[in-house]
């Protein structure tokens, strides 16, 4: 797909007015009302052959019988083209190969995540608001299709069939793409029309056998943000402050502007920028600028400091996140208290494709391309910042190269960093590139945590009570979004995952400590649950050690009236062997099980130890996430969302000294390569439930599972992130 | 400065700074853009092309030394060894986001031209330069052994 297409096959359906909306609501996991508008078609009969006929605000047909596909989502990698299109596909009886994908433009009227009430992803939510939504654009795209063979053919719609791709009735058969034309002047089909599958009529859902819709990957064709050309473009790149919060004071760009191909030098509220014919004649301008920084209001704090404070914090009551009964008179009583202090670092998302942004403004409007994950919120951004409408402002979406959370930033940083440089070139396309330095030093991050944890037990070894402290920055403390996120001091991404905690405690409480550090953070893949998973996971671990039960049983236990978690904790602990495999000498087996976004993920490990050095050898993954609408890609997101969570317990780990970054690149900041990868065996939970999160919940098991199994083995209890055995 | 280059068997001339590495010659003038920009230190593999038969990171080429060099792109790839790694990338359906896949693919075909059988330590060896951020690994891995058993049964079959 190039740029050209994309903004041909974006303006082929006219943008006419729609008639009418018709809103279909369908019962949905969770009590939630799923609403789907179509928009009814206008009047296309006179389009070229090669048009696309709108059958709904998600659905398309083109006489040439391509199905094509809006996806409301920005596919990132995690296969949301995929799996949106199944949806539609499965009730459109649609044959997989006539189907096309294409990312929706940012409407929020026709386009919003269902659990969020605008145009945006994250939240491991994409399958899971859109799974009654896809399919009925899908089913009311087929009643259409059936409707205008029905009334070409003089038949009764209800004796009409439709099977991979072709309407047929007696003797009568044609593709979707020769009804196309007739279906789209249809009437929109009205709710209680569209009957939908049961799971057992399922043909594409839950099937292996739908290859990915993002196509060109594997062959350099696919575009990302960084690809996109367009004539006359500039590229730009940001010199930012050395330390969060400096200013410019001055700047000398005369050596810079000297070099060929240095078109303008400027500050902007993030630094100075430097706009160039192509990438590195900005860099190589960039390192010529003289400027001096005002660090008056800067974060100059190491991150040893940092934390040392925030040990300090958890020793002080917090404000009060969850309570349940008294646990400090039980725990006050009791001799014997376990206690334990967790500690975890910055980390970068360090997405593979570094952030960029392309922006043109003329006048009060804008045109962008970029890997937009957050339409609605970004375009409001763009607007204010221009001081216009949203509707002048267009977004066109292509894929992003990885995101883990960055490129969904509540303050749209990146974003308007690349419209306040595009606001000074007027009329011309320039693309923002950070370098990956910039990726690195430049935020946002996930933030550093220090937990403690206390529990007596009582006479069987049970908790009987449990205390929890946490303190770390709030994400979405000083965004647009606390007003929804933050309740009475409490921002639920600093505490989701040890409240609601999954273990029988009867007397248990949560606080929080939410300190203000100007260090730059942000949502990464599983959010709160990075940190929390581990020190729930590793004191329950270190409970189960003092009780002297095996941490299997133990969790099982304590899991009694949670049949979810129980299930797949025993698929996982049956697939590994728990219990009935001998291990090598120097291996040791750990094991975790956590629930977040909506689905149960175990994770069982088996390291080696040698020395001071182990590696991870095998996990066994079980996952409940209801319908697993495409298998392949959900084992594919467990074992990425490993990798991922393996490299931050391994290795990843962001440090300041005197508030710089100490890490600028992959040289320092070391993530996992395919030398540490271990096998992983995934083992999907047959359900008939309704979808719930894949993205983000395999993620925060595997940090546990590795310290667990490493204390099998060392008999040691690992509390920090990254593990470390000597 | 003017550099005459030889990139896909094709003679590109470029009128560039002779520091310009070749990343951003082929992505910024020759509008090759399969080849990614993911480090710029020869850390991360997104860049890789093939310099005369050999993967190589251009994110630390320079132009001046690729003159005279037979450079090939993803764009340009044409042995028996890349079509095979790629048709098993897409039968195990390898790429998630895909920014690091073609430097993947050109990593994993170089290791195939040159040892047509590789075992788990060679894949280990010639892959772990090639950084992952959405943790493909082990589809990376199955996808080489799928592209290397094509060739160990031709070879039988010859
Ligand atoms: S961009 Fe060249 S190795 Fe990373
Ligand atoms: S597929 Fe996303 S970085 Fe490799």
């Amino acid at each position: 797909m190039n740029i050209r297409r994309f903004l041909k096959t974006d303006t082929a359906v006219p943008d006419s007015s729609r008639r009418s909306f018709l809103k279909v609501s369908a019962g949905a996991s969770a009590g939630l009302m799923l609403g789907v508008s179509f928009s009814a078609p206008s009047a296309l009969a006179q389009q070229a052959s090669d048009a696309a006929l709108e059958m709904n605000a998600f659905v398309s047909i083109s006489p040439d019988n391509t199905v094509k596909v809006l996806i409301k989502h920005l596919e990132m990698g995690q296969g949301v083209y995929t799996g949106l299109a199944t949806c539609v596909a499965e009730e459109l009886d649609a044959d997989w190969s006539q189907v096309v994908c294409e990312h929706a433009p940012a409407d929020v009227t026709k386009y919003a995540n269902l659990l969020m009430g605008q145009q945006g992803t994250g939240g491991s939510t994409a399958i899971a608001n859109s799974f009654m939504q896809m399919r009925q654009a899908g089913a009311a795209a087929k009643a259409m299709l059936v409707a205008a063979a029905a009334a070409q053919w003089q038949v009764d719609a209800s004796e009409i069939t439709v099977s991979n791709g072709v309407v047929s009735h007696g003797n009568h058969s044609a593709t979707f793409g020769e009804l196309a034309v007739a279906a789209a002047q249809q009437p929109t089909p009205d709710r209680a029309s569209l009957t939908l599958k049961t799971p057992g009529e399922f043909k594409l859902i839950g099937q292996d056998n739908t290859l990915r819709k993002d196509v060109g990957k594997h062959n350099g064709t696919a575009i990302y943000t960084q690809d996109v050309k367009l004539p006359g473009m500039l590229t730009a790149v940001v010199a930012h402050p050395p330390r969060f919060g400096s200013t410019v004071r001055s700047f000398d760009a005369s050596a810079a502007l000297a070099r060929r191909g240095v078109q303008q030098v400027f500050e902007i509220d993030s630094g100075v920028a430097v706009v160039a014919s192509d990438y590195w004649t900005a860099i190589k301008a960039r390192e010529l600028l003289q400027i001096e920084w005002d660090a008056s209001d800067a974060e100059t704090r190491s991150s040893g400091d940092i934390l040392a404070q925030y040990r300090e914090l958890v020793e002080t009551p917090g404000a009060i996140a969850e309570a349940h009964g008294n646990p400090d008179s039980v725990l006050s009583a009791s001799s014997d208290v376990t206690e334990l202090m967790f500690e975890y670092p910055y980390l970068a998302h360090a997405q593979m494709e570094p952030m960029n942004c392309v922006a043109q403004v003329n006048g009060d409007s804008a045109v962008m391309w970029y890997g937009c994950q957050s339409p609605t919120s970004d375009k409001a951004a763009i607007a204010q910042l221009l001081g216009t409408s949203g509707d002048k402002v267009t977004i066109h979406t292509v894929f992003a190269g990885g995101g883990f959370g960055r490129r969904a930033n509540p303050a749209s940083d990146y974003v308007l960093e690349s419209v306040q440089i595009a606001r000074q070139v007027p009329n011309t396309p320039v693309k923002l590139v950070w370098s990956r330095e910039d990726d690195m030093q430049a935020g946002y991050y996930r933030p550093a945590y220090v937990h403690k944890l206390s529990a007596a037990l009582d006479a069987a070894g049970k908790p009987n009570a449990m205390k929890i402290r946490i303190a770390g920055q709030s994400i979405m403390a000083g965004t647009s979004m606390a007003a929804m996120m933050v309740r009475d001091g409490i921002d639920n991404t600093s505490v989701e995952g040890l409240t609601e905690f999954a273990y029988e405690v009867p007397e248990r409480q949560v606080e929080l400590h939410s300190p203000q550090v100007g260090v730059p953070v942000q949502w990464w893949r599983s959010v709160g649950h990075t940190h929390t998973a581990f020190s729930k996971e590793v004191f329950i671990d270190a409970l189960a050690r003092k009780a002297g039960a095996d941490p299997v049983a133990y969790r099982l236990e304590l899991l009694k009236n949670n049949p979810r978690e129980t299930a797949v904790l025993k698929l996982a602990a049956e697939k590994a062997g728990w219990g009935t495999t001998e291990l090598p000498e120097g291996w040791g087996r750990g094991v975790a099980v956590h629930t977040s976004f909506g689905s149960t993920v175990a994770e069982i490990v088996d390291v080696s130890v040698d020395g001071n050095n182990f590696k991870v050898e095998r996990v066994v993954a079980a996952i409940d996430c209801g319908i697993a609408v495409n298998p392949s890609i959900v084992k594919a997101q467990v074992e990425s969302a490993i990798a991922y969570g393996l490299s931050a317990a391994l290795a990843d780990e962001v440090t300041l000294t005197d508030g710089h970054v100490d890490q600028t690149n992959f040289h320092n900041y070391r993530v996992l390569r395919m030398n540490a990868m271990p096998v992983v065996e995934t083992h999907i939970v047959p359900s008939t439930n309704a979808p719930s999160g894949v993205g983000e919940p395999g993620t925060p098991p595997i940090a546990p599972a590795v310290a667990n199994a490493l204390a099998a083995v060392t008999g040691r209890t690992f509390t920090r992130l990254p593990l470390r055995l000597a | 400065m003017a550099y005459l280059l030889t990139i896909n068997g094709q003679s590109h001339e470029v009128d560039v700074e002779g520091d310009m590495p070749l990343l951003w010659v082929v992505r910024d003038h020759l509008n090759l853009t399969g080849t990614k920009f993911g480090c710029g230190m020869a850390q991360c593999g997104a860049c890789t092309v093939h310099v005369d038969g050999v993967a190589t990171r251009t994110c630390v080429m320079t132009v001046a030394d690729s003159v005279g060099k037979n450079i090939t792109t993803i764009e340009g790839l044409q042995s028996p060894q890349a079509k095979a790694v790629q048709q098993a990338w897409v039968e195990l359906q390898v790429p998630q986001c895909g920014y690091c896949q073609s430097g993947q693919v050109m990593s994993a075909t170089a290791l195939l031209e040159q040892n047509p059988n590789p075992t788990d330590a060679d894949i280990d060896a010639a892959m772990s330069g090639n950084i992952c951020r959405c943790g493909t690994y082990p589809r990376i891995k199955a996808g080489i052994k799928m592209a290397s058993a094509q060739f160990t049964n031709a070879a039988e079959t010859a």
